[in-house]
């Protein structure tokens, strides 16, 4: 399956910034169904990771509270055009999401 | 004693060890337990060993004054506090507080954004971790429409 992750990559120096979208309902599990009227259960990216040339530069861990589909924004140096930099999520039910993109 | 009971208890002893190495091998586990916690002092203790936070200047929290969407609140925080090692948001009155925790390696600046949910008015509370203790400073963020029912 195609990524669902979209990343924005720019530098400046040996800094990298990063602006990344991922595509997941973030279900808080005390939200009601409209139609059927039952709790939707809990459903949430619990961590996301970030590496650069196999480094990793950061572990963001989601609680529920985390906003549906996303949004996380971080820099770090040490960055050089043609370094790959690879974002993975996984989510309470294991399911998971990667994305590899080269640095330019 | 007897040493069939005495073998058992070795057993006992020797799988209790084995399961409880895991989570101190695993530095980059998820926080369940800090996640669940109901209150933010609890969530925090968990966290950190400590609730006990110093107000520090040198964090810079930019949330909104006031959210009319409580599903989408955006939360910038950075610091120029060195050796940082973790960035976390904690929501006072979410039902569950500690909203997201950042871990920061070496070489990644103390500088993180996102998107969380709220859901009423309550305090903001970033809490930054470095080698020398635990800083924090919060804001309030009055909620308009509160994000986490239906």
């Amino acid at each position: 399956m195609a990524s669902k992750i979209k990343v924005k990559a720019k530098l400046s120096g040996d800094l990298a910034e990063i602006k990344s979208l991922m595509l997941h309902p973030m279900e808080t599990g005390s939200r009601k169904d409209p139609d059927t009227g039952e709790l939707v259960p809990t459903h949430h990216i619990t961590q996301l990771t970030f590496t650069n040339n196999e480094k990793t530069v950061m572990v963001a861990n989601f609680s529920t509270a985390v906003s549906k589909n996303p949004y996380f924004s971080f820099s770090f140096s040490g960055a050089k055009a043609g370094d790959t930099l690879k974002v993975s999520w996984i989510d309470n039910k294991g399911a998971t999401d990667e994305l590899e993109t080269v640095l330019k | 004693m007897d040493v069939g009971r005495r073998l058992l208890l070795k057993a006992g002893v020797a799988f209790a060890a084995l399961a409880a190495l895991p989570r101190t091998l695993l530095a980059a586990a998820w926080p369940e337990k800090a996640f669940a916690a109901t209150e933010a002092g609890a969530a925090m203790s968990t966290l950190f060993g400590t609730n006990q936070a110093t107000p520090s200047a040198e964090i810079k929290l930019k949330v909104p004054e006031i959210a009319e969407n409580g599903a989408v609140v955006p939360v910038t925080i950075s610091t120029t506090l060195e050796n940082v090692e973790s960035i976390s948001i904690v929501v006072e009155h979410n039902p569950r507080p500690l909203a997201a925790s950042f871990e920061i390696p070496a070489g990644t600046l103390p500088n993180v954004s996102s998107r969380i949910k709220m859901g009423e008015t309550s305090d903001v509370i970033a809490v930054v971790k470095t080698d020398t203790g635990i800083y924090s400073t919060s804001k309030q963020v009055k909620v308009t429409i509160g994000g986490c029912g239906g």
